[in-house]
C-alpha cells in the first residue's frame, strides 16, 4: 500500500499533535489531580435526606483536610437546596452534591463546576473559589417539565 | 540557452501537474484550526475555577 | 477480471425498495424541521407554543424524528442502493428480507412516535433512566433497530454471495465501506438493545420495580457513540467515492480509504465514556482509557482529509491548474451535487476540532450539556452528514426513479445548500459561543430569576432562531426539491456516480476483507475498554430507581 510522502508528513503532524493534547490533558488530570468528577461513592436515593453529609445542606467549614470548606447540596425535581449560598473570596471548596429523584446536572455557570447528578450516586468537585461574584447554578440535564427553572446561586464574596 | 529553458519548464509543468502542495497546505490549515481551538478553550479551563 | 458487476442502473425493483426508506426518511425531515423551528423559536424567548404543547414534548420530537429515523432510513436506502449498483442486483429472496426489515422499522416509528405525540414519552432521544417512558415507546425503539439488522442482514448476504462468485478478489469499494458499516451498526446497537430489552421495557411494563441508572446509561453510550459514526461513514462513502466521479477526477486511493473504514470499525466502538466523562460511578483511569481511544479515532478522519484533498487536486492540476490552490477554481462549483456536500465537508473542519475539544478529559467540564455540545452536532450530522445525504439526494432519487435532476432544480439546490451554510453559521456559531458562557443544552427559555449570567445569553438565543429560521426555509426548499425529483422531473437517465482509483492496479491487501479477524480485535477492543469498569458498575451498584414520570 503506497502512502503519499505528503500524507506521511500530515500523519505524523497529525498523531504528535493527539499525543500533546492527551499528554497536557493527561499529566494535568493524574499528576495534578485536575480529574473529571469520579467519586465513586454510592448512597440510597430514598434515604438521602437522612444520610450524611446531605441531612445538613449548605457550606460547612471543616478541619483537618485538603480543602477548607464542604459544600453540600440536595438535587430533586425542580430544585437544589440549598437555593443560595455565601462562598468566601479563596475557599478551597469541595462541592458535593446528590439526587434524590432523576439524573439532574449540577453547572456553576462560567466555571469548571459541571458535574452529572445521578439517583445513587454521590458527585464531588474540589475547587478554590477565587473570584467575587455571583454564579447560577441550573440544571444541564433533562429532568422533566421544570428542566429550565431548576436552579441555585452561589455568591462569592470577600 | 533556449533549449534549457524549454526542458526546465517541462520539468515545472510535470512536478505541477502531480504536486500535491496545495493539499499538504490545505491539511495543515485543517491542523492549525484545531491546535488553535484546543488550546482556546483550554486556557478558558485553566483560566476558570 | 470475471465479470463487471457493475450495471449502468439500479435495479428498479432494488430502486423501489430504497425509495421506500427515503420516502420515511424525507417526511422525517418535515416533522423533525418543524420541531426545530418551535425550539429556536421558544428558546429566543419571543414566543409561546400554543395548546399547551410542551417544549420537550417538542425537542424529543426533533431529536427521535431526525437523530434515529431520518438518518437510519436515509443511511438504509443509500446503503441498499450503493450495494445493489456496485455489487449487482439483490435476489428476490435478499429483497424480501430488506422489505421485513423496513416494514418493522416503519412500524417501531409510528409506535414510538404516537407514544410521544401523546406525551407519554417526553424523555428525549437519549431516553435516560430513572424518567419512564410508555412501554410501547420502548418496544418501538426496539424495532426500528431490530428492522435495521434486518435490512443489514440483506447487504451481509449480498456481499457473502458477491465472495463467493468472485473469490479471491476485493470487493467493490462502496460495497466494502457499507459492509463495514452494517457491521459496525450491529455490533453497536447491541448495547442499546440490551438496555432496552434487558433493563428499561420489564421495568416500564412493571415487572421489575427498579432500574441500574449507571448500567442504563453506559449501554446507551456504548451504542451513543459508534451512532454519530453510523451517520458519518455514509457521508465518507460520497466523499471517498462519489463525489470524485462527479467531479470528474479519480479516488485518491482505494486501498487508504479502506484502511480508514476498518479504523473507523476498530474504534468507534469502545469510546462510549468520552460522553460520561462527568459522571460520578465511573473510574477516572477508565475514563482517560476511552479518551486515550477516542483520539485513535480521529486519525482515519485525518487520512480523509488528506484523501478528499488530495482528489480534488490532482483533478485540477490535470486541468492545467497552477500555483497552491488554483486547483479550487478547477472544481464544478456550478453541480449541486459536488457543491452541496462540499459545504458539508468545510463544515466537519470545525465540527471535528470542536470534537476534539469535547472528548480532551477534564476539559468536557467547560463544555459539557452546554449549547456548546448542541452546536457541535449541529455541524457534525446536522450540516457535514445531512448535506452529504441532500447531495446524495440529488442524483440518487432521480437515478431510482428514472427521472432527471434539472437545471432549474440543481439552481435551487445549490440555493438551498447555501441557505442552509448561512443558517448554520448563525445557528451553530450562537450555539457555541452561547455554550462557552454556560448557556445549558436541551431547556426551554428561561431567565433563570432575573441572573445577569443567563441575561447574556439571550442574545445568542436570538441569533439561534434568525439561524433556525434560515434552515428551516431551507428544509423546505429540499422537500420540494425531493418531491419535485421523485415525482415531477422529466423522464430521463440520471447517472449513479461511482469514482475509480487513480492507480487501479493497486491492489488493497485482502487481509481488508478478513472479517473474522477484524470483528475478532473490534471485540477485543471493546472488552479491554469496558469489561473491569462495567463489573464495577454492576458490583458497586447502589439500590435501584424507581420510575418518574417528570413532565
Amino acid at each position: 500500500m503506497h502512502v503519499h510522502k505528503y500524507e506521511k508528513i500530515w500523519l505524523i503532524f497529525g498523531i504528535t499533535t493527539l499525543i500533546v493534547f492527551l499528554s497536557v490533558v493527561g499529566v494535568s488530570a493524574f499528576y495534578a489531580g485536575n480529574q473529571p468528577p469520579s467519586c465513586l461513592t454510592v448512597i440510597d436515593p430514598e434515604k438521602v435526606d437522612t444520610t450524611a453529609p446531605f441531612n445538613e445542606p449548605g457550606l460547612k467549614k471543616v478541619e483537618g483536610k485538603d480543602w477548607d470548606y464542604e459544600l453540600v447540596f440536595v438535587a430533586q425535581a425542580f430544585a437544589y437546596t440549598p437555593g443560595d449560598v455565601e462562598v468566601p473570596l479563596g475557599a478551597k471548596v469541595k462541592v458535593i452534591a446528590t439526587s434524590k429523584d432523576v439524573i439532574h446536572g449540577f453547572e456553576v455557570a462560567g466555571t469548571n463546576i459541571n458535574m452529572m447528578v445521578e439517583p445513587g450516586y454521590i458527585s464531588e468537585h474540589i475547587t478554590t473559589f477565587d473570584k467575587t461574584g455571583e454564579y447560577l447554578i441550573l440544571c444541564n440535564e433533562y429532568c422533566g417539565a421544570g428542566h429550565h427553572m431548576m436552579m441555585s446561586k452561589i455568591k462569592v464574596v470577600e | 540557452m533556449a533549449k534549457a529553458e524549454l526542458k526546465s519548464k517541462t520539468k515545472t509543468e510535470i512536478e505541477d501537474s502531480s504536486s500535491l502542495k496545495g493539499t499538504l497546505a490545505s491539511v495543515f490549515f485543517v491542523g492549525f484550526f484545531i491546535i488553535v481551538l484546543w488550546i482556546g478553550v483550554y486556557f478558558l479551563y485553566l483560566d476558570r475555577f | 477480471m470475471i465479470k463487471s458487476p457493475l450495471k449502468s442502473k439500479v435495479d428498479p425493483r432494488d430502486g423501489k425498495l430504497a425509495m421506500a426508506h427515503l420516502y420515511v426518511a424525507f417526511i422525517a425531515l418535515l416533522v423533525g424541521g418543524l420541531a426545530g423551528l418551535l425550539q429556536v423559536l421558544v428558546r429566543s424567548g419571543k414566543f409561546q407554543l400554543p395548546a399547551g404543547i410542551g417544549y420537550y414534548q417538542i425537542l424529543t420530537v426533533h431529536g427521535v424524528v431526525l437523530g434515529l429515523v431520518l438518518t437510519t432510513f436515509f443511511i438504509m436506502g443509500f446503503q441498499l442502493s450503493v450495494v445493489s449498483k456496485t455489487a449487482g442486483t439483490f435476489t428476490d429472496k435478499q429483497r424480501t428480507v430488506g422489505w421485513i426489515g423496513f416494514w418493522i422499522m416503519t412500524i417501531g416509528t409510528i409506535a414510538a412516535a404516537v407514544m410521544i405525540l401523546l406525551n407519554k414519552a417526553s424523555v428525549l432521544y437519549t431516553f435516560y433512566a430513572p424518567l419512564q417512558a410508555h412501554f410501547i415507546f420502548y418496544l418501538g425503539l426496539t424495532l426500528v433497530v431490530v428492522g435495521s439488522w434486518t435490512v443489514g442482514a440483506a447487504i451481509i448476504m449480498k456481499y457473502a454471495e458477491w465472495r463467493r462468485a468472485n473469490p479471491g478478489q476485493q470487493s467493490p469499494l462502496l460495497t466494502f465501506m457499507a459492509l463495514v458499516n452494517t457491521l459496525m451498526w450491529i455490533v453497536a446497537t447491541i448495547g442499546v438493545a440490551a438496555t432496552v430489552l434487558i433493563q428499561l421495557l420489564p421495568w416500564s411494563l412493571g415487572w421489575v420495580d427498579t432500574v441500574n441508572v449507571a448500567v442504563s446509561r453506559t449501554l446507551f453510550w456504548y451504542f451513543g457513540h459508534p451512532l454519530v459514526y453510523f451517520w458519518l461513514l455514509p457521508a465518507y462513502m460520497v466523499w471517498y467515492a462519489i463525489i470524485p466521479k462527479i467531479i470528474g477526477g479519480k479516488i485518491f486511493s482505494d486501498s487508504l480509504a479502506r484502511m480508514s473504514f476498518i479504523l473507523f470499525l476498530l474504534f468507534s466502538i469502545p469510546v462510549g465514556f468520552h460522553h460520561q466523562l462527568l459522571e460520578p460511578g465511573i473510574d477516572a483511569a477508565w475514563k482517560f482509557l476511552q479518551v486515550v481511544l477516542t483520539f485513535a479515532v480521529v486519525i482515519p478522519s485525518l487520512m480523509t482529509a488528506f484523501s478528499l484533498f488530495a482528489s480534488f487536486e490532482t483533478f485540477g492540476r490535470s486541468k492545467g491548474a497552477k500555483g497552491l490552490f488554483g486547483w479550487l477554481k478547477k472544481l464544478p462549483w456550478g453541480d449541486a451535487r459536488f457543491t452541496v456536500p462540499f459545504i458539508g465537508m468545510v463544515a466537519f473542519i470545525p465540527a471535528g476540532a470542536g470534537g476534539i475539544v469535547n472528548a480532551s478529559h477534564q476539559m468536557n467540564q467547560v463544555i459539557h450539556n452546554t449549547i456548546w455540545v448542541t452546536g457541535h452536532f449541529h455541524l457534525t450530522v446536522a450540516t457535514a452528514v445531512v448535506l452529504t445525504f441532500f447531495g446524495a439526494a440529488f442524483w440518487l432519487v432521480p437515478h431510482l426513479t428514472g427521472r432527471k435532476l434539472t437545471k432549474k432544480m440543481n439552481k435551487l439546490a445549490l440555493i438551498q445548500g447555501s441557505l442552509w451554510a448561512i443558517g448554520m453559521t448563525f445557528m451553530s456559531g450562537a450555539m457555541h459561543a452561547a455554550g462557552l458562557l454556560g448557556a445549558p443544552r436541551r431547556s426551554a427559555f428561561s431567565d433563570y430569576g432575573g441572573s445577569a449570567q443567563a441575561a447574556e445569553w439571550i442574545p445568542y438565543q436570538i441569533a439561534q432562531a434568525v439561524g433556525g429560521s434560515i434552515l428551516f426555509i431551507a428544509i423546505i426548499l429540499m422537500l420540494y426539491i425531493f418531491i419535485n425529483l421523485a415525482f415531477f422531473a422529466p423522464k430521463g437517465e440520471q447517472e449513479f456516480p461511482v469514482g475509480e482509483a487513480l492507480h487501479p492496479e493497486e491492489k488493497a491487501p485482502m487481509v481488508f476483507e478478513n472479517w473474522k479477524l477484524w470483528l475478532g480485535i473490534t471485540v477485543l477492543l471493546i472488552l479491554f475498554a469496558y469489561t473491569i469498569p462495567f463489573i464495577d458498575l454492576i458490583q458497586n451498584a447502589p439500590p435501584g430507581s424507581k420510575g418518574f414520570k417528570l413532565w
